[in-house]
């Protein structure tokens, strides 16, 4: 290829282009801070949450799946495992539902991935990365916004498990600190779902990616069966330190009663490395891929 | 003279793929530079360094005096960029989504809301404010686009193809925009594919080939270069092309190109009166044309006088993103 450069800065004087009326050139704008201040960054998040709301209020349907799945898994699992592992549908009811929480808790986090996929890809994203706001702001931003989604799981679950014939036997306390350790342990998963969201160019295969991380963990875990007993041992080990067990045998202990043990603060341990780990390999990924 | 914007020796490799070369351009305050070039030439990879969201592998950029680099917070404050792809949320409406870039630059809920209705008027998108953005023409989103652009009154204006895929009447609208903001006094950075497109808006034109800036200048330095405009007749009646011929012939004193399928005259027309002098002839003689016009060269024919080569699409401009 012989391509030839000629001169190839342009220049021109610039008082004939320069259209009448622009007056003299607008002086500097003040100094401007490198780094966002943490308030900033906060609001700025808060604004970038606000829009995944309005989305949600424009489209209602996208609080399908964590509407519907929560219900469907509900009646599944109680009415074919209840009898069997529980003796009654109305004892394993007790034993399933803050299992379905702590279940909730990772799978409802799959759809932030994915919406956050497609927005980098339709360069909603380019957009906030050429504006002057914290680096950070989007993406906290967007998982603050997912938490509606969780709130509708929440909501769900107890509403139907209410009618289905759930009691809490707890103090209202409890029952408070079982839904913000839930809340807690999502917020910190959401994080994962980011990374994978970041991290795969097609939303289609987020799904696919998320499934294969959150299947093992969720459903090897205590969140169907309280006790472990009759697992083989290597799924016993797993369990054990599996941090939705923590999660799923707190919030059981702080809804139903029973002994609390260390369970919240594992779990409030594990939220806390999630994110440790998870967000700055997520700003990382978003100052490279966007 | 400082430049408003201002790029030295920009080069980017995407993998094995080489979207920058070599590239060096230069804006002055209040002008349009326009970068022209066809798919894959390099033109958004150049806008995504300029605009900070993309690092180039070595060279040098700045705006209004700021290292694109190492002082990106500050060129976030003076830019704006209006993608290739609109960039507005489709499930919020016109006023959401400016709403939020307001509240995102700072203004407070009052100030945001004053200011999107503000810019929905300016953009005769008032009607239109209440309604997810989905439902708008690409016209339309293209509009509110440049008005969340706008609406934090930048200093520099980066459009990536603002017109790709608009209709003619959407195109127009988006030009006078342009011309509007630069009366403004905004300097504007653009992208196209359209000779036209430079011609009616920039002042400065750089052409872009496979990562390099091949031809600089104004577009009617540019022109004079290329060959300028083509004088196009086709007479009605097939068998009066000969005197067609004759006519251009003589009127534009050069060679003259004759297409006998289709029966069009083309040659070359270093004066527009000459277009007049056609008509004028072809009317004392009695002949009806179909078609008569002056005409721009097309990015193909520019490209062929410039570089040799015929302008093609040599890769996906998306892998600025997607790498």
């Amino acid at each position: 290829m012989t391509t030839q450069l000629t001169d190839h800065t342009t220049s021109v004087p610039v008082a004939s282009a320069e259209p009448a009326g622009t007056g003299p050139a607008a002086p500097p704008r003040g100094a401007v801070a490198s780094r966002v201040s943490a308030a900033k960054t906060l609001r700025q998040s808060l604004t970038v949450a606000w829009r995944n709301v309005m989305q949600i209020r424009h489209t209602p349907e996208k609080l399908l799946d964590v509407i519907l799945m929560p219900a469907v898994f509900l009646v599944l699992f109680l009415y074919v495992f209840g009898g069997a592992v529980a003796g009654s549908t109305q004892a394993y009811l007790e034993e399933l539902l803050p299992g379905l929480i702590a279940m909730m808790a990772m799978f409802a986090t799959m759809g932030l991935g994915t919406s956050l996929c497609d927005d980098i890809r339709k360069g909603v994203f380019d957009r906030f990365r050429s504006l002057p706001i914290a680096r950070s702001a989007p993406l906290i931003g967007s998982v603050l916004g997912d938490t509606v989604r969780f709130g509708a799981v929440m909501v769900v679950l107890t509403g139907f498990g209410c009618a289905l014939g759930f009691r809490f036997h707890a103090a209202p306390l409890d029952i408070l600190a079982a839904y913000g350790l839930a809340y807690l342990f999502y917020l910190s998963v959401c994080w994962i779902s980011v990374l994978i969201g970041l991290s795969v160019s097609s939303p289609e295969t987020v799904q696919g990616v998320s499934l294969i991380w959150t299947m093992p963990l969720t459903f090897g875990s205590s969140v169907l069966l309280a006790s472990a007993a009759t697992m083989p041992g290597w799924l016993q080990a797993w369990a054990r330190v599996n941090p939705v067990t923590d999660l799923a045998d707190s919030v059981r202990a702080l809804t139903v009663g029973g002994p609390v043990g260390l369970h919240p603060l594992y779990t409030l341990a594990w939220a806390a490395g999630i994110v440790i780990v998870t967000f700055p390999l997520a700003m990382r990924l978003y100052a490279r891929r966007v | 003279m400082t430049h408003v914007i201002e790029a030295e020796s920009l080069t980017k490799s995407f993998g094995a793929t080489r979207a920058l070369a070599d590239v060096s351009i230069a804006a002055e305050r209040g002008q349009v530079l326009a970068l022209l070039g066809p798919n894959g030439a390099g033109k958004t990879t150049v806008v995504r360094i300029l605009s900070t969201l993309l690092r180039p592998d070595s060279g040098r950029a700045s705006v209004c005096g700021y290292d694109v680099l190492t002082q990106a917070v500050q060129v976030r404050h003076l830019i704006a960029l209006t993608g290739q792809y609109a960039s507005v949320d489709e499930e919020l409406t016109g006023t959401e989504n400016l709403l939020m870039i307001g509240r995102l630059l700072g203004l407070s809920r009052a100030a945001a809301r004053g200011r999107a209705r503000e810019m929905l008027a300016r953009f005769d998108l008032s009607d239109a404010a209440g309604r997810a953005v989905k439902t708008y023409s690409g016209g339309m989103r293209r509009r509110l686009d440049l008005a969340a652009s706008l609406l934090g009154d930048p200093e520099v204006l980066f459009l990536d193809e603002p017109t790709t895929g608009l209709d003619p009447r959407a195109r127009i609208d988006v030009w006078d925009t342009v011309k509007g903001i630069v009366a403004g006094g905004a300097t504007v950075l653009l992208t196209t594919q359209y000779l036209d497109e430079a011609d009616e808006l920039a002042d400065q034109v750089a052409v872009v080939d496979r990562g390099r800036v091949v031809a600089s200048g104004t577009p009617g330095e540019l022109k004079t270069q290329i060959g300028g405009q083509s004088l196009v007749v086709r007479a009605l009646d097939r068998t009066m092309t000969a005197p067609v011929a004759l006519a251009v012939q003589e009127i534009t004193g050069s060679a003259v190109d004759v297409r006998d399928d289709t029966g069009l005259v083309t040659a070359p027309a270093s004066d527009p009166a000459m277009l007049a002098a056609v008509v004028r002839r072809l009317d004392d003689e009695g002949i009806a044309a179909a078609e008569l016009g002056l005409r721009l060269p097309s990015l193909d024919e520019v490209f062929l006088t410039l570089t040799g080569h015929a302008a093609q699409d040599e890769g996906d401009e998306q892998t600025g993103r997607a790498a």
